[in-house]
């Protein structure tokens, strides 16, 4: 198990090791620092001051290195834009993007693998029929589309929900969070509904088509011969089973709706990394973007190894290792 | 004896676009307790499909549209949903082909074991886990007691057929529906497992109908033998009589072209021609385009099964009112 993980990890390096590659490239080659940081009028001296403050002077790897170093502290310089360091500005925002993405996440989880099993079990009936027709349309809408027409019904005609903003949050430490005020949860449900529809339907179609498959397998017929009622054949046999191709999916998803959120929270001016991200490419802010970047990519990698670890937990034929151990 | 299963004249039928296809006709047999019924026949020929109607899990849309299945005495063809389920494993067991398939791979054998029993008899789980370890041994898994935790994958595939052999009894059904049992396995390992099945099922009184394609595993193992073509049953009797002297003219062929060890009868040596599709059964006798003893009758009337001597065959030829009798060859082998 531990030299399991182990081995995950290091699989991770290479891949945080070329993001930050491109990354420490759009510094050196997108813009240049100098002149940004400069302005209009400056000196050859103050020039070169900066050129060897910002350690540009130096050969290629040797920057790429001290890149690193101090992205694994999680310092990426200031921003160009805002004069802030980028930690501080993405430290700010992070709480914003993740308590949106989180939502977002368990809506498309619990709705998708719930209305998955359904249309799966009872395929012919009406509601089924109904949700594979609203889920086509779900994967076809933009989600800015969709969060446009959330907030022309919901906010506009009805009244019901906020059209922007994160509504009143609560400071705990450094994370501000929207879950302990009324107006901040109420300010969550159209963007995560929006961020969370496009894998909801997503989920559910998976879930579906994996349940159809697992259902006429040989060994669900077996459990029925034994005689195990409807609950546990569906549940403890066919949905477990279904479980392996469903957690990949939904973890590539999860890392997707992280990606996702720039378009969602640009919608709904949701204060959070995205919308960070927007602003900063506009403004060609390299170190933020270049943090996001990387932050997304570990994003990305963690979630691949959560997924990697619930395989194991799920499906014992990947627990190789014990069996040999065992002697078969 | 009252038999412990009594199949009367069945019929499933399968309804398509094309119109409605008969998959079984006129189907009927009986096992008396502990006896074993082996039932032969070419691919196609209704055989798994007589055994998924018995335990109440025909695919749909296949269904029962006529006759009737009673087990011990009582008509379970008919029987809601909820009670059909606590027949089965209780009162019918199953054992499928493919034991690499059949297992659940998420779960230990004894979790498998566990979970059956403890849906048909009031057990403590760990009264389950005992008999659970008992059953394994029962059915010749070494070192049962630590293999109760194992997962199917940790096993061969003829030890995995062993524990579904002891999932298909652990309920302690009285009759079991063997389909093709060893026919997935290599052939060193299917004399074991046929060995086996025919030991426990003479220690608990387990009665049996056993399909296979191996005229070697009926000759050993089945008390009598009822053979299918085209969804009818055409022959049925006492094995000795039915494998070595055969009256149908299509058992005849089958037992003339068995084939060496196991290998599926898929094209009858001495008789020409392929079983008919279900939407093309003849009418009459189904067999007729491919019989040598064909005559004017078998055409137009469906024979039912008839006395012959020893067995009971669907054959014009042992009506005695019919204008052709069996020649001497048939009647004696
Ligand atoms: N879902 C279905 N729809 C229509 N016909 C079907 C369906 N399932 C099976 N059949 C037909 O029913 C007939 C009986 O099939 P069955 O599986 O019982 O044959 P079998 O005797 O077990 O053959 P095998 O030796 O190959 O196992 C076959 O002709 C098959 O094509
Ligand atoms: S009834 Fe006629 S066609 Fe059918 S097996 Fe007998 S002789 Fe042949
Ligand atoms: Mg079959």
């Amino acid at each position: 198990m531990f030299a399991f993980i182990v081995s995950r990890v290091l699989q991770a390096v290479p891949v945080m090791l070329a993001v930050a590659l491109i990354s420490f490239a759009m510094f050196a080659y997108v813009g240049d620092p100098v002149a940004i940081m400069l302005g209009q009028d400056f000196t050859e001296a103050q020039r070169a001051a900066l050129v060897s403050d910002l350690g540009l002077d130096q050969p290629f790897f040797v920057q790429f290195l001290r890149f690193i170093g101090n992205a694994a502290q999680g310092e990426f310089g200031l921003s160009y834009r805002l004069s802030r360091p980028v930690a501080e500005l993405i430290g700010e925002r992070a709480p914003a993007t993740l308590e949106l993405a989180f939502c977002a996440a368990i809506i498309a989880l619990v709705a998708g693998v719930a209305m998955g099993v359904y249309t799966g079990l009872y395929r012919n009936s009406w509601l089924s029929r109904l949700l594979l027709t609203v889920s086509l349309i779900g994967v076809s809408l933009p989600p800015f589309l969709v969060g446009i027409l959330l907030i022309l019904v919901f906010s506009v005609w009805l009244g019901w929900l906020p059209s922007f903003g994160r509504g009143e949050v609560v400071q705990l430490g450094w994370w501000s969070t929207g879950f302990l005020t009324w107006s901040g949860i109420k300010a969550l449900i159209l963007p995560s509904v929006t961020l969370g529809l496009f894998q909801l339907t997503l989920i559910m179609r998976l879930v579906r088509a994996e349940m159809l498959e697992v259902l006429r397998t040989d060994y669900i017929k077996f459990a029925r011969a034994r005689g195990l009622g409807n609950r546990a054949v569906h549940f403890g046999h066919a949905l477990r089973n279904t479980l392996v191709p469903v957690i990949t999916i939904a973890g590539l998803q999860l890392g997707g709706i992280i990606a996702f959120a720039i378009v969602t929270e640009t919608v709904f001016q949701w204060p959070g990394m995205g919308l960070l991200f927007i602003q900063s490419v506009s403004a060609a802010d390299i170190p933020v973007m270049a943090a996001y970047l990387v932050l997304i990519a570990l994003v990305f990698v963690t979630i691949n190894l959560v997924v990697d670890l619930l395989y194991y937990a799920v499906d014992p034929r990947l627990r190789i290792g014990r069996a040999v151990a065992r002697g078969r | 004896m009252a038999p412990i299963l009594d199949v009367r004249d069945l019929r499933v039928e399968f309804p398509t676009r094309r119109g409605t296809l008969t998959a079984l006709d006129g189907v009927s047999f009986a096992i008396e307790p502990g006896e074993v019924l082996g039932v032969v026949g070419e691919s196609g020929a209704g055989k798994s499909m007589t055994g998924a109607a018995i335990i109440g899990l025909l695919e749909p849309p296949g269904r029962i549209a006529g006759g009737q299945i009673l087990l011990n005495g009582r008509r379970i063809d008919n029987l809601p949903h909820e009670q059909m389920r606590r027949i089965r494993g209780r009162e019918i067991g199953a054992i499928f082909q493919d034991p690499l398939t059949t297992l659940n791979p998420l779960y230990t054998v004894g979790d498998q074991l566990i979970e059956t029993m403890q849906t048909h008899l009031d057990l403590s789980g760990g009264e389950a886990r005992q008999r659970a370890i008992g059953w394994l041994e029962m059915v010749g898994i070494p070192a049962a007691a630590q293999r109760v935790d194992s997962y199917p994958h940790e096993f061969s595939g003829g030890m995995r057929q062993r524990v579904v052999i002891a999932l298909a009894l652990c309920a302690e059904p009285k009759l079991v529906v063997a389909d093709e049992p060893t026919t997935a396995l290599d052939v060193s390992i299917q004399a074991q497992i046929i060995a086996l099945l025919k030991r426990l099922a003479r220690e608990k009184g387990t009665a049996m109908m056993l399909v296979t394609h191996d005229m070697g595993v009926i000759a050993e193992t089945a008390d009598r033998v009822a053979v299918m073509y085209a969804g009818r049953i055409a022959e049925i009797g006492p094995v000795r009589e039915v494998v070595k002297d055969p009256r149908h003219p299509y058992s005849t062929g089958l037992m003339a072209s068995i084939p060496p060890l196991d290998r599926r009868v898929e094209h009858l040596a001495q008789i020409d021609g392929a079983m008919p599709r279900l939407s093309a059964i003849p009418p009459g006798c189904a067999f007729n385009p491919r019989c040598p003893h064909v005559f004017d009758r078998c055409r137009v009337e469906r024979p039912e099964l008839l006395e012959t001597g020893a067995t009971r065959a669907a054959c014009w030829l042992y009506d005695p009112a019919s204008e052709k009798q069996a020649p001497e060859a048939l009647r004696h082998g």
